[in-house]
């Protein structure tokens, strides 16, 4: 099949096909929905209106986005760390052991969400086994509640994204020149200076692409805070489920989840900067 | 990586050890208590199998069970002719521009949650009655992002030589597809499918919003967390672990036929 840009554009054109009319028709359906009005009995008026947008910055919606934010803030930072450690970990292991570790790290990324966020629910529940190995330990009090907490949303968010963070981080860690290294520590160079400025800049690529995805997965989350927070803790992702399956306000659900799409875009932007500026810090290395 | 010594070694073993506890141990206590007679997570009373036997007398979890299958099925094998046509149109084209490379690489990062709703806003305005097909036609969305994805690594690598030789020979295109291009790509091939057959069992929100009213259309994720919201019970644990163990075959299978499905 030599390169013919006509064939090739039939042979995408199922695809394109489909994917133009079940992902952008809807999702500009959507971005239309925003700016229209919610009918009296629910359902939509078409009539032209920003006040769906306007109702964004309302302080009770605002500061759900602010809980979202730092809820899922923190849990990247948790999971960029630890899954940092861990990649860092199996780069350093022998080569031949490498895939190996990292199809286990990254496996229970690929079975089912809704099982793993409840694999944390047997674990924290006030009957649960966290409870039971207090109890065995001598604890009387009252069971300590640890479901239905920030804390354990945070924990579920971490547990679900961690896998991403260890593949994104692994990248650029296995690629790594080991010369590097050794020339900054012959050079002198403490290995913590080492790892801060030789290490550190050359895998900021794969560091960013990890807290990216998991702070737009986390921010727009609706199992977790679900399941894990009880209904306590209103994240954007069960706010957006609210307009559409209870509340019946589609138009200002319409414009949540534009604000959803609008900070992924955004972060992806400067993912994709600070992508380039690690690239161009590795190659100053590389060549100082 | 440079030499280490041997405390540094101990230093990274013991983080892979605590990583891997962490990531392993909820899944474990799950499945060691789906053969706990008793049933409870408190106290292990011996060992039963009684709880998947409960599952096989639970109607509404067959009928979930037959209708997740019926759509990842349908879905995969959709998916996986247009996902690798798709990988094949891009990867034999001259110059990629980036509008296409967005569109290929948006249903993988496009928040679930606004895609189940555009797609649910799509199908209530026009009016389109939803069910089993309407979860089948939005899981293609996904799943064929996902194929290509898969087959477009394997055609990264691919020497298009033999295709010419091949056309030289008098082959027909589509001879030279069905004869040289396909038995050698075959294997990314059935990786993407079986990628995307796990992601189409496990997904549950798109299924949520994309079912339609009724039970009749209920997929299995669905099932589980209307079961989860009422707590913590022996059924769900030995569904739970049925299903991990579906995701894992299939995934293991996944990788041994292509290096780089789930990691490199």
């Amino acid at each position: 099949m030599t390169p013919s840009n006509a064939r090739s554009t039939l042979l995408m054109a199922p695809a394109l096909a489909w994917l133009t009319a079940l992902m952008v028709v809807p999702c500009g359906l959507i971005l239309a929905l925003g700016f229209f009005r919610r009918g009296t009995y629910g359902g939509i008026e078409y009539t032209f209106t920003l006040e769906n947008f306007g109702l964004l910055l309302d302080p009770l919606y605002a500061g759900i986005f602010l809980t979202s934010a730092r809820i899922a803030g923190t849990a990247t930072l948790i999971a960029v760390v630890i899954g940092y450690a861990a990649a860092y970990a199996i780069a350093a292991a022998p080569r031949h052991r490498q895939p190996i570790l990292l199809f286990f790290a990254v496996l229970p990324f690929w079975s089912n969400y809704l099982i793993r966020t409840y694999a944390w629910i047997v674990l924290l529940n006030r009957e649960g086994l966290i409870t039971h190995g207090l109890r065995m330990l001598g604890y009387e009090g009252e069971p300590p509640s640890m479901l239905y907490t920030e804390g354990a949303v945070i924990t579920g968010l971490v547990y679900n994204y961690l896998p991403f963070v260890i593949l994104a981080c692994y990248a650029p860690l296995s690629r790594l020149n080991p010369e590097l290294a050794e020339a900054s520590r012959d050079l002198g160079a403490s290995a913590f200076t080492t790892f801060r400025r030789v290490i550190l800049p050359m895998t900021v690529p794969g560091i960013a692409a990890g807290a990216v995805f998991v702070f737009v997965l986390s921010i727009g989350n609706f199992i977790t805070p679900a399941l894990l927070g009880g209904g306590r803790f209103q994240m954007i992702g069960n706010l957006v489920y609210a307009q559409f399956l209870t509340a019946n306000d589609w138009p200002f659900g319409a414009a949540l989840s534009m604000a959803l799409i609008a900070i992924m875009m955004g972060l992806l932007t400067l993912q994709t900067f600070a992508a380039e500026k690690g690239a161009g810090e590795a190659r100053e290395a590389a060549d100082g | 990586m440079a030499e280490r010594t041997p405390a540094s070694r101990v230093g990274l073993i013991s983080v892979l050890i605590l990583i891997f506890a962490f990531l392993y141990i909820p899944i474990a206590v799950l499945v060691i208590l789906s053969f706990n007679a008793g049933g409870m997570p408190t106290a292990w009373t011996g060992f039963s199998v009684k709880w998947y036997g409960a599952l096989l007398g639970n109607a509404d979890i067959l009928q979930a069970a037959l209708n997740t299958l019926i759509v990842a099925v349908i879905s995969t094998l959709i998916a996986t002719a247009l996902g690798t046509l798709l990988a094949l149109g891009i990867e034999t084209r001259r110059r990629k521009g980036r509008a296409l490379e967005a569109l290929v690489f948006a249903p993988m990062i496009i928040p679930d949650i606004v895609l189940a709703i555009a797609l649910l806003s799509f199908f209530s305005l026009l009016k389109f009655p939803m069910g089993l097909h309407t979860i089948i036609l939005s899981h293609v969305v996904f799943n064929l992002a996902f194929v290509s994805a898969v087959v477009r690594a394997r055609l990264k690598t691919f020497d298009w030589s033999v295709t010419e030789a091949s056309a030289d020979l008098g082959a027909s295109a589509f001879t030279t597809f069905r004869r040289v291009t396909l038995p050698l790509i075959l294997p990314a091939v059935i990786a993407g499918a079986l990628l995307a057959f796990t992601l189409s069992v496990d997904e549950f929100i798109i299924a949520f919003f994309t079912a339609g009213a009724g039970r009749s259309s209920t997929t299995l994720p669905m099932q589980i967390f209307a079961m989860i919201r009422f707590g913590v019970t022996p059924e769900i644990n030995a569904l739970a672990t049925l299903v991990m163990i579906v995701s894992v075959t299939a995934l293991t299978l996944s990788q041994r036929l292509n290096r780089g499905v789930i990691a490199p």
